[in-house]
């Protein structure tokens, strides 16, 4: 007895000591940060949401049996920047962080990419909507995966614009997100050729929308653009029904709306709406059999949001060029490279790519929320409308700012 | 022009739930002496709780203006006897620091099973639609809001401030000891205090909760303003927390009209203004 303990310990040294002559040549562990909102108003759309997204990605991917070893830790970075950044500095300093994911909120998904490039680390957004990830501001090491604000608006704004809703005014969350958006939105207007009458900026979590819908009601414009997000656009559409601004005959262009929050507003309230989404639980079985697992698991009983669905798309991705690399470099801008170089495919978002700019671009979709009458039980909220193109739901190469194309 | 009366009427909205919060709130402090920072969270459960009563036993608005306040009142009155009683005569920071723990608990609690992005309540049928006042389309509920508790809070002002019950009460405060010496109950009515004010709290959250999302997190911004309100009123004035709660919310209003991005922060400015110039609020007298 003590004899085989004595060998099978002798055996165990053994073994842990070569695979530590492996790991500096081909090293199997990630560590995984899932940095978000976790009790804000954007907590329902990412936050545990999208931690719970990972370690379904880290279940299914099946590398465990590989013999990888995945950890993943969450933060909250209740929306503020300079938290998120601290948040992120301690990830990669003292937990050696491999990858971070979510990140919902422009303002702190833009400090916190430059810092991820400066750590040369891998940031895998999906929460966060503001386009200048993969203009302007983009890096090596950023990939924005599941939609953007041109999306957004060449998705809801060129298609109301399109019929007949040609004068618009916009309620604007005021911060990064809400700037890109309505910058965004703007632009896709008036090529189609409408105009933009004014709009308003509201500070981000406001409780009451009332002021800033009667000046879009005092406007006359025939679509008000709500260039905000969670909480602020279901708000926003509750209380402009209040108001009789719907029943006046002027439209609501929720420009960014999530499954959460047509949840929480209610098909009598949400009907009608047109939004653009890149995926919904009830697409396919592919998404069909996601949802139902992520449902049974996630404790308020959601359906997934896009983002938390690009948690999972894009950590599978990840997962993927990992592989494909043999073991984790350890290297962001090495990684990010490979991912760009295999094209995307996974039961969510279906066949795509990510472009050199670190875009991935897939096709998006144009959503009607239902008549409750169509409805045929819980969840069942959205009509397809329209499907955007993969190139026309995405900023076009030539069209990006992004300084990495200019080599 | 239009837009400018529209948004004065916005604001003595607004201004109503500001007003029937730092109502409780003064009611609280200016009785017991506490600051009570788990405000917010109960005017949450006065949401909530009629959200539960319609939805898990039908019962509509009308009842749950009379039974939330008074459920949610006797859960503050739970936590008086269980908890701030003890801290009677310690300094107010102690009272401040305790009902900010239980308001973050109870926000906790209610987050991890309802999440954040808030449920749906309706507003009753017979306050739906609206009518055009020329300038402005008012809906009915939201005149509603104004008018009854306009009516509450003058009810309790004179409850407070006119009765023989409130002059035992205000005298309890004064000298609790000489109180007790005539057979009065003053721990129980210091109870009764808390309850009242937290039941005012939980009225406000019923009011609100066909206009805003029945939400967890929706007394955490709302309690700051109103802690401004009350300063700037004077902290523990009945009727200066009433006036200040209306034109505070009537100056908001008029900030988003003007300059929409500091119509966070406007209340806040007035609340630095205030105390430079009269330390103890506009109505408040120098301890």
């Amino acid at each position: 007895m003590k004899k085989k303990m004595f060998a099978s310990l002798l055996l165990g040294t053994a073994l842990s000591l070569s695979a530590a002559g492996i790991a500096s040549a081909q090293d199997k562990t990630v560590k995984i940060g899932s940095l978000s909102d976790q009790s804000g108003l954007y907590a329902d759309l990412g936050g545990p949401g999208s931690t719970l997204a990972a370690q379904m990605a880290v279940e299914d991917s099946g590398m465990v049996a590989k013999g990888w070893k995945i950890d993943i830790i969450s933060g909250d970075h209740q929306n503020k920047p300079d938290i998120g950044v601290n948040i992120v500095r301690q990830w990669f300093d003292v937990d050696k962080v491999d990858v971070v994911v979510d990140v919902p909120n422009s303002g702190v998904a833009l400090a916190v990419s430059n810092l991820i490039k400066e750590k040369n680390g891998v940031f895998l957004n999906s929460g966060a909507g503001t386009s200048d990830l993969t203009n302007k501001q983009c890096t090596p090491n950023t990939i924005h995966w599941v939609y953007d604000t041109y999306t957004l608006a060449h998705g809801t704004g060129t298609a109301l614009t399109k019929s007949g809703g040609d004068t618009w005014f916009f309620v604007t969350a005021d911060y990064a997100f809400g700037a890109a958006l309505e910058r965004d939105t703007t632009a896709a207007v008036q090529a189609s050729g409408g105009k933009v009458l004014g709009g308003v900026k509201a500070p981000l979590s406001t409780a009451d929308f009332s002021s800033f819908l009667l000046q879009a009601q005092a406007s006359k414009a025939k679509i008000i653009g709500l260039a905000n997000a969670g909480a602020d656009t279901t708000n926003s559409i509750k209380q402009a029904a209040e108001f009789g601004i719907t029943a006046g005959g002027q439209k609501l262009a929720g420009l960014l709306l999530f499954i959460t929050d047509i949840h929480a507003l209610g098909l009598k309230t949400a009907q009608g709406l047109n939004f653009t989404e890149t995926f919904y639980w009830d697409m396919n079985d592919g998404t069909r059999a996601f949802s139902k697992r992520f449902q049974e698991r996630i404790k308020n009983h959601n359906m997934p949001t896009m983002v938390q669905a690009g948690v999972y798309s894009s950590l599978l991705h990840y997962f993927k060029a990992l592989e494909a690399l043999g073991g984790n470099p350890h290297d962001g801008a090495k990684v990010v490279a490979k991912m760009k170089e295999m094209p995307t495919d996974d039961p969510l978002f279906g066949k795509g790519s990510i472009e050199p700019n670190g875009r991935t671009i897939h096709p998006a979709y144009l959503f009607e929320a239902k008549k409750p009458s169509e409805s045929k039980g819980p969840w069942d909220y959205y009509k397809l409308v329209a499907t955007i193109s993969a190139d026309d739901a995405f900023t076009p190469l030539d069209k990006s700012t992004c300084p990495l194309l200019k080599k | 022009m239009q837009a400018l009366y529209a948004q004065l009427l916005v604001g003595l909205i607004n201004g109503s739930f500001y007003a029937l919060l730092s109502l409780g709130l003064a009611v609280i402090f200016g009785m017991l002496n506490i600051i009570n920072f788990a405000h917010g969270a109960l005017y949450m459960m006065g949401a909530f709780c009629a959200y539960f009563l319609l939805n898990i036993w039908g019962i509509g608005y009308w009842w749950a203006l009379i039974i939330a306040p008074i459920v949610v009142g006797i859960f503050g009155m739970v936590l008086e006897r269980t908890m701030l009683k003890w801290l009677a005569g310690l300094d107010h920071l102690y009272g401040l620091l305790l009902t900010f723990g239980l308001a973050l608990i109870i926000q906790g609690v209610f987050q991890n099973y309802f999440g954040s992005s808030g449920l749906p309540y309706a507003i009753p049928d017979e306050l739906r639609g609206g009518t055009n006042l020329g300038f402005m389309f008012l809906p009915i509920y939201r005149g509603w809001v104004v008018v009854f508790s306009l009516i509450v809070c003058l009810a309790t002002w004179y409850l407070i401030e006119r009765t023989r019950l409130g002059a035992y009460l205000r005298a309890a405060t004064e000298n609790p000891t000489l109180v007790r010496a005539f057979g009065i109950n003053v721990p129980r009515m210091i109870t009764l205090t808390y309850g009242l004010g937290v039941g005012l709290a939980a009225l406000a959250g019923v009011l609100s909760a066909p206009i805003n999302q029945v939400r967890p997190l929706m007394g955490e911004n709302i309690i700051i303003v109103v802690f401004a309100v009350v300063v700037i009123g004077g902290m523990g004035s009945i009727m200066g927390s009433i006036i200040t709660g209306f034109a505070l919310g009537v100056i908001e209003g008029l900030t988003k009209y003007f300059y929409p991005e500091a119509s966070n922060t406007v209340v806040f400015v007035l609340m630095v203004l205030v105390l430079l110039v009269k330390p103890a609020g506009l109505t408040g007298r120098a301890a």
